[in-house]
């Protein structure tokens, strides 16, 4: 008889430093590791559980503003770094890792409207309610010397929003019409006007970097080009549009926050019908930012809570509010794609983080596939019942959620209307035509009228 | 332009008889212009002095009446505005100029013209044409309606300048994984290349080096070869070039014949020719077999080497085994269709010539033939699995089989009295290698085949048949049949291939050497199955087979059938009768439960119950194994067990419940039958016979039980709530059809079961960000990046293009333009290089 000896060489499994990792040797036959499905299921609920547990977003506040916090504006290079303007005309830069201010100046009287860095880092600019543009430097004054701006332009009206050339020594600026101006000098090389008396946003594009965006309060949203003479383009909404931000990866898409609760995603060159509706705030959207990866973008509210939305999905991946933070009035997605950062009504700077689960720090190799893995896991099982609804939980504040049934009452008996009005008419028999306007701008005026005077209504009574 | 003129006033005359003169005029321009020009001018001055004449004395009288009027009103009653101040907007209505009302003709502003000799002529005639035609021109437009078109102009231009980043926005939405920041430097070395580029020898060393290199036009980057070398490598003499095309030119020759040679045969769609072919074809193979080994062994030995190799191959690989994608979908379709049970077969049937173990060294010349020694198909080691002597509840199971083989048995003795009818159909020609023996077992087999759907329990044992008819061999060594593993065939295939083996003229194979599963209740295994391991005595069989000395005495009733156990050559028939008997009459005996039915039906079986099997297999590998010399922890822990599980009768529950089952299953008749309706009821009356017969309801017989034939399985196919709450109800958005869906959920993705890389392959997240790095918007540098990236492409067929058509001028020869070619290239690829750079 023969006889087989095991026999095994040492290179197999001795690690050649002692640095390396150990050699497991594993067998992969997939007899020796019978029921993959139900191991694996069990292993993504697990990892489901698992990031609903650790779904803590909330990471800071930083408080030291005296007046509602009305805008804020990220450091081009630092990522420590966030400026914030406040209703009280106060300016602090805060330095995000120790969460202290740093340096606080009073820049305006009145409301700070709106502020933004230059793209080299080394200046920001403000504008106020005093009619003023001011350049201030980025770093603090020197002992001894005043805060001073380093220029400051008067203008004739007050402006309402500021935003800077991505690369250019060029800014914008909005209020009765939007201004194009050169740094160096005190008078607007460019002016834009088409029938509207005030913008309330203004914008450049982030990748084709002579365009603009900006809100007008005639519920309209127009484009500029800088080089032209005239503006692009105006689409006209039902309700006024507040903020819009362009995708800072798909050089043609932009998102706008309106007032009739909804966001609308456009592609520029098809104005007529917005890509995606982007609902599930129950009040006002006040603000809109994408993410520095321009797969998501984070949206205000004034019903006290920010979503995160997917880029082209209509619904949030997740919600984010607290007891304390009241309607938010700005915010802002970090540069690298970790953090949000709030401003709010009641004065403070709230710092979130973007994945509510995610584990901060450096990561181990084995820490990092893990994640991966379970990441995978929870995608792969994403359509079993008992995952997605753990995954698709979320706590809600009482108001917020009834307010929500009611909106969802609402949306039902307007899309039921017209059925039932056809089914009681004469002529039932003309086939009712498939709402293909689904994603129609807004909802009717009228509705959008009611909507308003009950968001009024509300904020009265509270 | 005024020719244009003169044909569009032509043919505005035509269509009305007013403008008929100004025609005329026109068409004279046309024939001759000097003569014209001049009658046109008299036609000027006529014209003016009538105007002076006429309608300004009329004009002047009335403005001064006019004049005087407002005069009598005291103040003057409409002031003509001034342009006092210059300023950057002026009113086009506030313009005002001297004689305003006065109607201004073009002579009037040119009259200076006509007395300069020297104005151009062209011009004059220009003006007198503009000064001919009367139409007006139109109004520019207002200042919201150019505005209008001006932005979508502008619009337009812009949209489809961002037009262009389309594709790089769609190429990152379908990557399958982003790097954030985008357009970062790969880490890791670069190529020489790239760093080199900027390098310039300094040191009196570096220098000449690099000038050495230089005299040897060595190239520093990139195509590593100097120009010499390349066209020497590209060189190739005529003669050599003409050699190699004739040799091209007669292979393709020759291969165009074979293939419509081939194609030819292959089209013949007799089946007998290709086995006659086939069989020819063996033939010849094992004459020159024969014959090397007759004249040098070596080479033979080389040969079987080779089938040796061939066979190892076989058996690493999965391809014959029907558990490919092909043989999956057939074995579903198996159970209808004949053909794809063939095709099946087919299959197995090569696995197991491929994979049948080589002859030891032939002891007669009849012997030698590679295939003689023969293997059981892996399949039948099945029952040997289940008699897993570690474990007493597996051995339980074998006991119910005896049944089978009687009837088994009874079947073989009338399936004996068929054949001697049916010995003249054998449609097969083959004269020389089948003998009486096997035709008979042949048809042994088929009428099992056909008997099969009347009678579930079956089992003829044709081996016995096998066994005593024909003239033993040796058999195979027991390691073979140990080491095959179970596959969970579908008897019917196991069948067949035996029937082949045996057809082949080769010995039968004794399946003592596969075990018997419960479910195969075939021809060979009862036999096995007859081990006697029944439930009540497992565990004093399984001891005694532990035990080497044990077995051997046990031989009649256990050991021999247990299989494996070789029954040597020297055995004569009727012994071995004896001994079959023997154990059917111990088997008999050890009958437990009358659940053979339930049991004996062969089937493939599920998934589940192959790596069952597996197991079971290994664990009966282990067994063989260590039965040479006997290992005491194997024996201890089987006491375990069966200490452990004394009182335990698993597998009896196991039936009980699974009949239960079963029973419940059935629809029930539904009585509807009332008493005393139509008729007497009362205590101990029963409704008439009519009446019980036309109000019974008797329900369809639900469809068959899908584990009527897997013994050991039990299918509900009731819907489990608890189960269900973890189950897709619906099919997912994106997904077409639920077996895309279940796929995708299939294949396993963690590190159990992938390698390491197989899993940070599948496990990849879509976007990945760096920690504490700033992510900048998309810059123009990509988009000029990817559109170099197709030029980049489109480039090389330029320059081949180019090449190509130096080569075409003066007829040169091949070589020489080959050379162009590949100076061109090399210098293309210099240049992009150089782009690159």
């Amino acid at each position: 008889m023969k006889v087989k000896v095991l026999c095994r060489n040492p290179d197999d499994y001795v690690r050649e430093t002692t640095r390396d990792i150990q050699r497991v040797p594993r067998n992969y036959d997939p007899t020796l590791h019978p029921f993959e499905v139900p191991r694996e299921y069990t292993r993504a609920m697990n990892a489901t559980k698992l990031e609903r547990v650790f779904a803590k977003p909330f990471v800071a506040a930083l408080d030291g503003h005296r007046d509602a916090v009305n805008c804020m504006a990220k450091h081009p290079t630092s990522l420590s770094t966030l400026l914030s303007g406040s209703c009280d005309g106060e300016v602090k830069v805060w330095n995000l890792p120790t969460k202290k201010c740093v340096r606080t100046l009073q820049a305006h009287e009145g409301f700070v409207r709106g502020m933004c860095a230059r793209f080299c880092g080394t200046s920001f600019f403000t504008v106020g309610d005093d009619k003023t543009i001011k350049q201030w430097k980025m770093e603090a004054p020197g002992y001894g010397e005043e805060e001073e701006p380093l220029n400051m332009i008067l203008g004739k009206t007050v402006y309402t929003g500021i935003d800077h050339h991505q690369k250019e020594g060029v800014f914008a600026t909005c209020g009765q019409q939007v201004d194009i101006w050169d740094e160096q000098r005190s008078s607007p090389i460019r002016s834009f006007t088409w029938g509207v008396d005030s913008v309330s946003c203004v914008r450049f594009n982030p990748v084709e970097t002579e365009l603009l965006a900006s809100c007008a309060s005639d519920r309209s949203i127009i484009l500029y080009d800088m080089r032209e003479a005239t503006p692009l383009q105006k689409v006209i909404m039902n309700m006024r549009s507040n903020t819009l931000c362009w995708n800072p990866m798909e050089a043609y898409i932009f998102t706008c926050a309106n007032e009739d609760y909804h966001l609308y995603t456009y592609d520029m060159r098809q104005l007529s019908m917005p890509i995606v509706m982007h609902s599930d705030h129950v009040s006002a959207v006040l603000d809109v930012d994408y993410s520095p990866t321009g797969k998501e973008f984070v949206s205000a509210s004034f019903d006290k809570t920010i979503r995160i939305f997917p880029e082209k999905k209509s619904h949030s991946r997740s919600v984010y509010h607290t007891k304390r933070m009241q309607h938010v009035i700005c915010v802002k997605w970090s540069l690298d794609n970790k953090y949000i950062m709030t401003g709010s009504d009641e004065m403070n700077i709230r710092l979130w983080k973007a994945n509510a689960s995610e584990k901060l720090g450096l990561l181990t190799t084995r820490e990092k596939q893990a994640q991966n893995y379970s990441q995978k896991l929870k995608q792969k099982f994403q359509h079993h019942p008992q995952i997605r609804r753990i995954t698709r939980h979320r706590h809600l504040p009482r108001e917020i959620y009834s307010q929500r049934k009611e909106l969802h009452v609402m949306k039902e008996a307007r899309r039921r209307k017209p059925e039932v009005q056809l089914m009681c008419s004469e002529r039932s028999g003309t086939a009712l035509s498939p709402s293909k306007k689904k994603l129609s701008n807004v909802p009717s005026l009228l509705v959008s009228f009611f909507l308003k005077c009950k968001v009024l209504l509300a904020h009265h009574r509270s | 332009m005024a020719k244009r003129k003169a044909k569009a006033s032509r043919v505005r005359s035509e269509s009305s008889s007013k403008a008929a003169k100004n025609s005329t005029q026109v068409m004279t321009y046309d024939d001759g212009e000097d003569e014209l020009l001049e009658g046109d001018d008299d036609d000027a001055v006529i014209s003016a002095s009538e105007e002076d004449e006429g309608g300004s004395d009329d004009e002047r009288k009335h403005r001064k009446l006019l004049e005087a009027i407002s005069a009598l009103g005291g103040k003057k009653r409409r002031k003509l505005a001034e342009r006092s101040e210059a300023s950057v907007q002026v009113s086009e209505f506030a313009v005002s100029a001297e004689g305003a009302g006065e109607k201004i003709s073009l002579s009037d502003l040119l009259g200076a013209m006509d007395q300069t000799p020297s104005a151009v002529k062209s011009t004059k005639k220009q003006l007198q044409n503009l000064e001919s035609c009367k139409d007006t021109l139109e109004l520019p437009l207002s200042r919201q309606e150019t505005e209008k078109i001006q932005r979508k102009v502008a619009f337009e231009k812009t949209s489809k300048d961002v037009s262009q980043w389309e594709s790089i926005v769609k190429q990152n939405q379908r990557a399958e994984q982003l790097v954030f920041p985008l357009n970062q430097e790969p880490s890791g070395p670069k190529p020489v290349e790239h760093v080199v580029v900027g390098w310039k020898p300094r040191t009196p060393l570096e220098m000449e080096v690099f000038s050495l290199l230089h005299k040897n036009m060595q190239p520093i980057n990139d195509p590593l070869l100097t120009p010499m070398e390349e066209a020497s490598l590209k060189a190739m003499s005529l003669e050599e070039a003409k050699i190699r095309r004739a040799e091209l030119q007669k292979i393709r020759a020759l291969q165009s014949y074979y293939e419509a040679k081939a194609k030819r045969e292959r089209k013949i769609k007799s089946k007998k020719y290709h086995k006659v072919l086939k069989k020819g074809k063996r033939k010849e193979l094992l004459k020159e077999f024969e014959e090397m080994r007759n004249k040098d062994p070596a080479a033979a030995l080389e040969e079987l080497k080779k089938m040796e190799l061939a066979r190892m191959e076989e058996r690493m690989s999965l391809k014959h085994q029907n558990s490919g994608k092909w043989a999956k979908s057939k074995a579903i379709m198996a159970k209808y269709d004949d053909e794809a049970r063939k095709a099946m077969q087919q299959q197995l049937e090569m696995n197991k010539e491929l994979t049948q173990k080589l002859a030891l060294p032939p002891e007669s010349e009849e012997e030698q033939e590679p295939e003689e020694t023969e293997v059981v198909p892996d399949f039948a080691n099945d029952a040997q699995a289940a008699a897993d002597p570690a474990n007493p509840w597996m051995m339980g199971k074998l006991s119910a089989e005896p049944a089978e083989k009687d009837c088994g048995g009874d079947d073989k003795e009338s399936a004996v009295e068929n054949t001697q009818n049916e010995e003249e159909r054998e449609p097969e020609g083959d004269e020389e290698e089948e003998n009486e023996e096997d035709v008979l077992l042949r048809e042994f087999d088929e009428k099992r085949k056909s008997r099969r759907p009347d009678d579930d329990a079956l089992a003829p044992p044709f081996q016995v048949d096998k066994e005593e008819t024909e003239g033993e061999k040796k058999e195979e060594p027991v390691c073979v049949s140990s080491e095959d593993e179970h596959e969970g065939e579908v008897v019917s295939e196991f069948k067949s291939l035996f029937q082949k083996l045996l057809a082949n003229g080769h010995e039968s194979t004794v399946n003592k050497g596969t075990g018997q599963d419960a479910k195969e209740s075939d021809a060979e295994e009862p036999a096995l199955l007859d081990e006697g391991l029944s439930r009540v005595r497992s565990l004093e069989d399984v001891d005694e087979l532990l035990g080497q000395g044990l077995v051997r005495e046990h031989a009649e009733d256990v050991a021999e059938v247990k299989e494996k156990i070789p029954t040597t050559a020297e055995e004569t028939k009727n012994e071995r009768t004896d001994k079959r008997k023997k154990k059917k009459i111990l088997d008999l005996n050890d009958v437990l439960t009358r659940d053979a039915k339930v049991i004996s039906v062969p089937l493939a079986p599920t998934a589940i119950g192959e790596e069952e099997v597996a197991e079971r297999g290994g664990f009966f590998r282990s067994f063989v194994g260590l039965r040479g010399d006997e290992g005491n922890g194997e024996g201890d822990q089987r006491m375990l067990v069966q200490e452990a599980f004394a009182g335990d009768d698993v597998v009896a529950d196991f039936l009980k419940d699974k009949k239960k089952r079963v029973e419940a299953g059935k629809p029930k008749v539904v009585d509807l039958t009332l008493p005393g309706w139509g008729e007497w009821g009362g205590v101990g009356l029963k409704p008439s016979r009519y009446k019980r017969r036309r109000f019974r309801i008797k329900v369809a017989p639900p469809p068959p039980r899908k584990d009527r034939n897997l013994p050991n399985v039990i299918i509900s196919d009731a819907r489990e709530s608890s189960v269900a709450m973890h189950q897709v109800s619906q099919l997912p958005f994106s997904f077409e059809k639920p077996e895309q869906f279940e796929c995708s959920i299939r294949t396993p993705t963690g590190h159990t079961w992938n390698t390491q890389r197989t899993v940070q392959k599948l496990t990849a997240p879509k976007v990945v960000t760096q920690l504490g790095s700033i992510i900048e918007p998309i810059t123009r540098d990509s988009l000029d990046k990817s559109k170099a990236q197709t030029r980049g492409k489109k480039a090389p067929d330029i320059v081949l293009a180019s090449a190509g058509a130096e080569g075409q001028g003066p007829r040169k020869g091949r070589r020489k333009a080959g050379k162009n070619d590949a100076r061109n290239l090399h210098n293309s690829r210099r240049r992009a290089i150089k782009r690159t750079k």
